[in-house]
This record gives C-alpha cells, sequence and structure tokens, in this order.
C-alpha cells in the first residue's frame, strides 16, 4: 500500500482543512473581542436560514460552478487557466451583446443564445493566451493574468464610450429587453400565498450550471476527448507517442474552460444585473482556482465546494451587516478556507497520509 | 611510502581520488555495487559502460550530489567527505555536465563568475576573471569570448564555458560526463586537445563515455562498468578495443527461446536513406538502409545512444526525418500532417516503446485505460458518436491481461502499482492485440524480471510464426542473438553491416558496435 484510501483523498483531508481553517478564523473573530460562536450561527442563518438567504447562496455558487469547473479543465490538461476572471468579463460582453441587439419572443430561446454568445466570448479570450501557449512557449500563467486586465480596460472602454446610453452618467449598458429576463427562484417557486426567495438573484441559472456538471463528467470521464485531455496532463510526451497533438489539445481544453468561464455571465449579467456593468464578475473567477483545488478537479467537488464558498460569500455578507465584524475580516476568512484547502492542501495530507501508510505496515506486522 | 598498486608498478604519489567499496542503492535497484578506483594524478581515466551501467551515480556520488550508502572517498589520499558539491568544489573537484548549467542570458564572464564571486561588489570579480580567463584561453586552447552571451554560443563553445568554471573555481580533478555525445567530430577533436593540455599541467581527468573510440584515443587509464559493479581497471595501452566491449557488454547465461527457422514472406517494412536531425541540431540518424519482411525479426545491436531510439521514434511517428519509408510497399509520410503515432497505428504499425514508464504508459491512468491507450479512436473502444463504451474497454482489458498473464489482472489497478514486467506485459499487451503487420519493439525485457523476460520473448516469436514483421532493439547482444532472425549493428546513426545470427558472435558485433568494420582483419 502506497498511499491511502480514497475516501481519506476526497473527504477526509478537505474537511480536516476546512476545520483547521475554521479554528484559525475563530481565533481572529476572538482576538477582535467578538463571539465566534455567534458569528458561526449568525452565518448559517443568513446564508441557509431562508429562501432568501438561499438564493443568494445558490446565486454565488452558480459563479462558482463555473468557473471553477473551467479552471479544473485546464488543470486536468496540467494547464493553470488564471484568466477565469477576464474569459467571464468578456463573456458578459458577449451576452450583452446578444441581449442587446438581437430580438427575441421569449427568455428561453434567449438564454441559448446568450449561453452561445457568453461561451464563444469566453473562448475567444482563452483562445489567444492557448496559442501562445501552444505555439511559442508564453506561460499561460502570466498570459492569462494579463488578459484579465487587458478585459478589464476593454470592458471600461466599451462601457463608457460605446454601450452607455445617451445621457446616462452610470458606466453600463442599457437594460436588457423584458423578454430576455430570466425567471428568477422567486418567479418559479413562488405561490400566490406564499412568496419564497424574495428578491434574490438566483434563477434559472443554476440548473443550468448542475447540467454543466454533468456535461463535464461526461465529457471528462466518458468521452475520447475528455480522455485525451487527461492523458495529456499526466504525460505530454506518451501523448505524443500516442498520436495526440499537443496543439490541438491545449487549444481544446482551453476553449472548453474559457466558454465555461464565459458562460458564467448568462448568471451574474443576464439573471441578476439585466444589464451590462462594470467589474460585474467580482473575483468570481480566482475563487474558481480555489473551488477547483478544493473540488480535486472532479465536477462533483466542485459542485460541493462551489457550494461552500457561495455559503461563504452570502453568509459572510450578512455577518458584515449585522455584527461588528468588519467586512474585510470576511475576506480573512475566505483566505483562510483558499489557503488551507489549494495552497497549503499538502501541510495537511502528508501527515495523514504518513499516518496511513503507517498504519497499514502495522497491520500487515 | 611506497605502494604496490594494481598495475603492479611502484607507486610514490597518492591517487588524485580513490574510492573505497563505494555502494548505492535506489530502493530495490543496486545502482552501484562495492565499487573501488583509483585515479592517478595528471592522467586522463576512462570509465565506460553502458547506459544504467551505474557510471553517473557514481560521479554524482563524487560531486556530492547523492550519500553513498557504503564506502570511502580519499583526495589525494586524505579521506574526505563530500556532503554537498560545496564540498566537491573545495575539495578541488569541478564537474562538466551531460547537460549544461549555464544562465543562458548571462554573459560568459558572468557565468564562470557566478557563484565564485568574491566580495560585495562585482566589478573586481569580473576583472579578475577576465584576466585569468585570457590566461586560461591561451594556456590550454581555451578561447571564448567573455562578453558573449552563453545563449549565443554553440554547443561546443558552452561546453568550454563549463570546463572554465570548473578551472576558475581551481578545480585540479575535472570530470566530464559524456562529453562529446553532442558535439561534432571537429569539436570532439578539440575537445580532446584541450584536454590533453590539461593533463600535460598535471590535471586530473575523469572522462565518462560509452563510446570507445574516446577511451582508445585519449585515456591513459580505463575503467568499465557494467550493471553497478566495475568489472576491470587496466592501462589503456595494454587493451584494444575488442576486450573493451566484451567487458562492457559482458557474458550471461544465454537465455533459452525456443524458436522455429523463420519463414521470412513479403519485405513489409523498408526504410531507404532515412535521416533525422534532433532539436539540438545533432543529425542522429544519417542514411539509414534497412528491410523487415514478414514472418522475420530483425535485431538492431548497438551501444544506446547511437541512433536506435532515434530510429524508433521516426518509424513510430513521433519525430520526424528525411528519406523514404515504406509499409507493404506503400510510402508512409515522414513530415507532414499524417506523421504521427495515430496515423501509424492506422498503417498496421505497433510500438512498444523503449521507456514505457515515459512513453508507453500514463502511470496515473488505470490498466484498462493504458489497455486502449493509442488506440481509444479504434471502432469498439466507441459507445457511440460521443461517449466512449467504458465498461467494454474494462472488459477488453481483462481478456488482454488474463492473455498476457498480467498480475495483479485488476484492470482497476493504475499502471504505477504494477511491477517492471508487469507494466510491459501491459503495453506488449496493446501492441500485439491489435494484430499489426509490423511491430516496433524497443528494449523489451530492460529492468525486467527472468521469469517475465522468457514470457515477453515468446510472444514475439509467436507474433513472428503469425507471419509479422518485428523490428526489434535492444542493447543486450544476447537478446538480439537469441530473437532476432537477421542482426543489424548501429554506430553513430549508421548501420554498420548486418549479420546471420548463426554466423556472428558476441565479438564481432561488439566490434561492429564499437565502430570497426573490418571484421575479419580485427577478429
Amino acid at each position: 500500500m502506497e498511499k491511502m484510501p480514497r475516501w481519506a483523498d476526497v473527504a477526509l483531508i478537505p474537511i480536516l482543512n476546512l476545520i483547521i481553517a475554521f479554528a484559525l478564523s475563530a481565533l481572529v473573530i476572538l482576538a477582535i473581542g467578538e463571539d465566534p460562536v455567534a458569528a458561526v450561527k449568525m452565518m448559517v442563518t443568513g446564508a441557509l436560514g431562508s429562501t432568501y438567504g438561499w438564493g443568494y447562496t445558490l446565486y454565488y455558487t452558480t459563479n462558482f460552478i463555473f468557473t471553477g469547473l473551467a479552471v479544473s479543465i485546464a488543470f486536468q490538461a496540467a494547464m493553470f487557466n488564471i484568466g477565469g476572471e477576464g474569459q467571464a468579463a468578456m463573456g458578459g460582453l458577449g451576452v450583452a451583446l446578444v441581449c442587446l441587439y438581437i430580438p427575441f419572443p421569449h427568455w428561453a430561446l434567449a438564454l441559448v443564445f446568450a449561453m452561445a454568445g457568453g461561451a464563444l466570448f469566453g473562448a475567444f479570450w482563452a483562445a489567444i493566451p492557448a496559442y501562445l501557449q501552444a505555439k511559442r512557449g508564453s506561460h499561460i500563467v502570466i498570459t492569462t493574468i494579463m488578459f484579465n486586465f487587458i478585459a478589464a480596460s476593454l470592458l471600461n472602454y466599451l462601457l463608457v464610450n460605446v454601450l452607455r446610453p445617451q445621457g446616462s452618467m452610470d458606466p453600463a449598458s442599457a437594460r436588457f429587453p423584458e423578454p430576455t429576463r430570466l425567471p428568477t427562484f422567486q418567479d418559479m417557486f413562488s405561490t400566490a400565498e406564499n412568496v419564497m426567495f424574495r428578491g434574490t438573484p438566483a434563477n434559472v441559472t443554476f440548473f443550468i450550471a448542475l447540467l454543466a456538471c454533468v456535461g463535464v463528467y461526461f465529457l471528462m470521464w466518458r468521452s475520447r476527448l475528455g480522455y485525451e485531455i487527461r492523458a495529456f496532463g499526466k504525460n505530454p510526451a506518451a501523448s505524443i507517442y500516442a498520436g495526440i497533438s499537443p496543439f490541438k489539445l491545449t487549444m481544446i481544453a482551453m476553449l472548453i474552460s474559457g466558454g465555461l468561464s464565459g458562460m458564467m455571465s448568462i448568471n451574474n449579467t443576464m439573471g441578476e444585473s439585466e444589464r451590462l456593468i462594470m467589474n460585474s464578475v467580482e473575483g468570481a473567477g480566482f475563487i474558481g482556482i480555489a473551488v477547483a483545488l478544493m473540488g480535486r478537479n472532479h465536477p462533483f467537488g466542485v459542485l460541493l465546494a462551489a457550494f461552500l464558498f457561495g455559503f461563504l460569500y452570502q453568509g459572510g455578507g450578512e455577518l458584515a451587516l449585522w455584527t461588528k465584524i468588519p467586512r474585510e475580516l470576511i475576506t480573512v476568512i475566505q483566505a483562510f478556507v483558499i489557503m488551507f484547502t489549494g495552497a497549503l492542501d499538502n501541510m495537511v495530507r502528508m501527515p495523514v497520509e504518513r499516518m496511513f501508510i503507517r498504519a497499514a505496515k502495522r497491520r500487515e506486522g | 611510502m611506497n605502494v604496490e598498486n594494481t598495475q603492479g608498478q611502484p607507486e610514490t604519489v597518492a591517487p588524485a581520488i580513490e574510492l573505497r567499496g563505494i555502494s548505492k542503492a535506489f530502493g530495490p535497484v543496486q545502482a552501484n555495487k562495492d565499487i573501488s578506483i583509483r585515479v592517478m594524478p595528471g592522467t586522463i581515466h576512462g570509465i565506460i559502460g553502458e547506459n544504467g551501467a551505474g557510471k553517473s551515480t557514481l560521479m554524482s556520488i563524487l560531486y556530492g550530489f547523492y550519500k553513498a550508502d557504503a564506502g570511502t572517498i580519499l583526495i589525494n589520499g586524505q579521506e574526505t567527505q563530500i556532503p554537498d558539491s560545496q564540498a566537491a568544489i573545495a575539495a578541488g573537484i569541478g564537474m562538466v555536465f551531460q547537460h549544461f548549467k549555464l544562465v543562458e542570458n548571462f554573459s560568459v564572464l558572468e557565468n564562470v563568475v557566478l557563484g565564485a564571486e568574491e566580495g560585495e561588489m562585482l566589478r573586481p570579480s569580473l576583472a579578475k576573471a577576465r584576466k585569468l580567463l585570457k590566461e586560461l584561453a591561451d594556456e590550454y586552447e581555451l578561447h571564448v569570448d567573455p562578453d558573449k552571451l552563453v545563449e549565443d554560443l554553440g554547443v561546443g563553445m558552452q561546453q568550454r564555458v563549463e570546463i572554465l568554471k570548473a578551472l576558475y573555481r581551481q578545480a585540479d580533478i575535472l570530470i566530464l560526463d559524456e562529453p562529446t555525445g553532442v558535439l561534432t567530430p571537429a569539436e570532439a577533436d578539440h575537445l580532446f586537445r584541450i584536454l590533453e593540455g590539461l593533463r600535460a599541467q598535471g590535471k586530473t581527468i575523469i572522462l565518462i563515455t560509452h563510446k570507445l573510440r574516446e577511451i582508445m584515443e585519449i585515456t591513459d587509464t580505463v575503467s568499465v562498468m557494467r550493471r553497478g559493479e566495475m568489472t576491470a581497471t587496466v592501462k589503456t595501452k595494454d587493451t584494444n578495443v575488442e576486450e573493451l566491449a566484451e567487458l562492457m557488454v559482458g557474458r550471461k547465461v544465454l537465455l533459452r527461446v525456443d524458436k522455429k527457422p523463420a519463414t521470412p514472406g513479403d519485405t513489409v517494412l523498408e526504410v531507404k536513406d532515412l535521416r533525422m536531425v534532433d532539436d539540438h541540431g545533432v543529425e542522429r540518424l544519417k542514411g539509414i538502409d534497412l528491410h523487415v519482411k514478414a514472418g522475420e525479426i530483425l535485431g538492431i545491436a548497438g551501444v544506446s545512444g547511437n541512433g536506435q531510439s532515434e530510429l524508433l521514434k521516426v518509424l513510430g511517428g513521433f519525430a520526424n526525418g528525411t528519406g523514404e519509408i515504406r509499409i507493404n510497399d506503400d510510402p508512409i509520410d515522414l513530415t507532414g500532417k499524417h506523421s504521427d503515432g495515430r496515423s501509424r497505428r492506422e498503417r498496421g504499425i505497433s510500438h512498444v516503446p523503449e521507456d514505457r514508464q515515459h512513453l508507453g504508459l500514463i502511470m496515473d491512468f488505470t490498466a484498462w485505460e493504458n489497455l486502449a491507450f493509442g488506440y481509444h479512436h479504434a471502432p469498439e473502444y466507441q459507445k457511440n458518436k460521443l461517449l466512449m463504451d467504458n465498461a467494454g474497454m474494462i472488459e477488453t482489458a481483462q481478456g488482454e491481461m488474463d492473455r498476457f498473464d498480467v498480475r495483479p489482472p485488476n484492470p482497476m489497478l493504475s499502471a504505477k502499482n504494477f511491477s517492471g514486467g508487469n507494466q510491459q506485459k501491459i503495453v506488449l499487451a496493446r501492441e500485439i492485440e491489435r494484430n499489426p503487420d509490423l511491430l516496433l519493439v524497443g528494449q523489451p525485457t530492460r529492468g525486467v524480471d527472468i521469469g517475465a523476460i522468457e514470457f515477453i520473448h515468446q510472444r514475439i516469436i509467436d507474433l513472428r510464426d503469425q507471419g509479422k514483421a518485428i523490428l526489434l532493439v535492444s542493447v543486450e547482444l544476447e537478446e538480439i542473438l537469441s530473437m532476432s532472425d537477421r542482426i543489424a549493428v548501429m554506430f553513430d546513426g549508421h548501420i554498420m553491416g548486418e549479420r546471420l545470427p548463426a554466423e556472428t558472435d558476441e565479438k564481432e558485433l561488439g566490434l561492429l558496435m564499437a565502430g570497426v568494420t573490418d571484421t575479419k582483419g580485427a577478429a
């Protein structure tokens, strides 16, 4: 036995990581003179205690599912796509153009076209760094980071100079026409006497995100392309021996990754703000990296991790709103979670692994 | 002090380097076994042996990269601990690696000084180095423009910078690891002149190589390593190429291979004037002509590094070449869009690569995923247009593992959890079960236990008896002799000659492998 059982890898270690992160967060909360137990209660009730809380939690979760899946696919091909932020922003542009300039009779049709528009623009934004990596060897981490800035500047320019309706002081596009409005959870689940998810942004995109998880699962573990992506990511030299083109694989993996990031914008741009605004992605692209790391690059893991971060976002927001705990501290808690589940994963993994191996050796005598 | 050395001559000086009983194991692999060697000062001492014989490990111990499990190191008669390369440098040892360790966008001068700067300011060190560099250049024909960037220099020049680096650190003992591997013959000759100059100044040089010609040309003493052991140390003038070849390749009990005489049919593979230049611009194949018929095994013998790997790569479709390759009299694409592993497989060429862990398998993939690897486009693996038939693939894999006696026969296990022999059986099963017209096999039994060797050999012979063409590349002469129906010997990118196994022996092949064509006269 050379390694620990699978359940420890996929469940025990993430849970241990989380416990450490929360324990440290509790210490920080204690240090500023607040009550950590009350804070946890507040976060749980705020995020999951009402349909209102759920409406926000699931909205954030939807964003993180898309960006998490995007990062995970690039990871499987041994590429670190840090450009989710820019790809999602460009996806927003694609969605906005579709919604603003194509007249739709029904939201469902608009959704299909907006998905295509968002994915196309996101994929395009990933394609350039992918090409530079595959042909010129420019490191994808550097180029995707830089493309985040280019995307932000480009959108800035477009919103101020091109898409801003005449006379508006707000650097944002015009409101999308009514037929493109996606049904929110409130529309879908409320009854005449009982309004649920009141005023929350969670919308039908959540189900698209769930479908995307299933789709990515089949793509990566059931299709030939996924087989090639995983093979290429694990052993590029052997892949060339097998006749897999590194150029083609790099491009395809990054196009899918960028496309998924871009599709996030049907949630925030089409579903929530209903117009294209500045900085619409709000860091979801970066959270996607933590989500993919914590989710072990598996769609199901990504779903769970995205939900955890959705909870942290919404619960943290509530905490800032109702207690004296400052908003910055919420960022600290999120940072702890990212740090322990992502960057410092090996710190917990190594001793636990050694423990399992020792135990196995003892059993063998 | 008067001590008798191994050659029975009186000796008044202590050896520059003496190793006593050095052993080093990596896991179950014994890389060095009880090695003792004395290198006299002011001599060039060659160490030869095939790849994997343990030469590099031994030198890494001497240079402080590895710690020996047992044994002592004496420098100039003093027992010395070498825990790291700093200690080696302090002891006067300089190393020129096969892969240079230079900062490409630094100038020659900066590279030489790097790590040996004196004081806080760089300028005095650079001025001092410039002066010293000029002296060294005049003394040893080591001319390099000190202000040129290393990335603008050719390979031979870069190697000189490495030598200068060592000399700048006042190395008295210089170790060169396969120094001519990347050089043209003219550059190699120049290097030898430099080494002779260094020897004349009293420096001690250890030359690691697998090229016999170099040993004969330049060394004073030569030590032969084989399978982690030092098998002999002799004066170069008292030996000859044949003897060294034999010592290097060694003799062991011939593995018995049961095979009927071959009944060759039509020509399956025909190669004409095949050439290949590697990424460093070095020509690795210099006009190869060969053919393999249906129902025969052509064995390619040769010391590794003489172009066999490149031949397999070009034939297998993952390196470009020029010339002509025909399969069943149909030319195949050597550089274009259809020159990749997949197109080759579609043309009926299967390939068991030399390095199964690096090329043949994906260690993190399960056995069933590996058993489809490269053939994953095959229609029988597809469930429908979109998805692969995972369940079917597992079932197919189970059958293949049973037929090839892969242990444990569990398709869900990762490749890395199988032993070397069983990993090789997985690769072999995958390639043979495809029923190819031509099977390329590189080092089929490297790192494989005896039991599996027989099994693997038998499977290859069975395939031959089904009328398939087989090209076998191996550095194990006895494997070549017992398996092949014809033997071609490769040396320095050329085919030196072809022999029938019944009409040749290890001695003659060894000479051909050393680049000697006139085997009748020499033998």
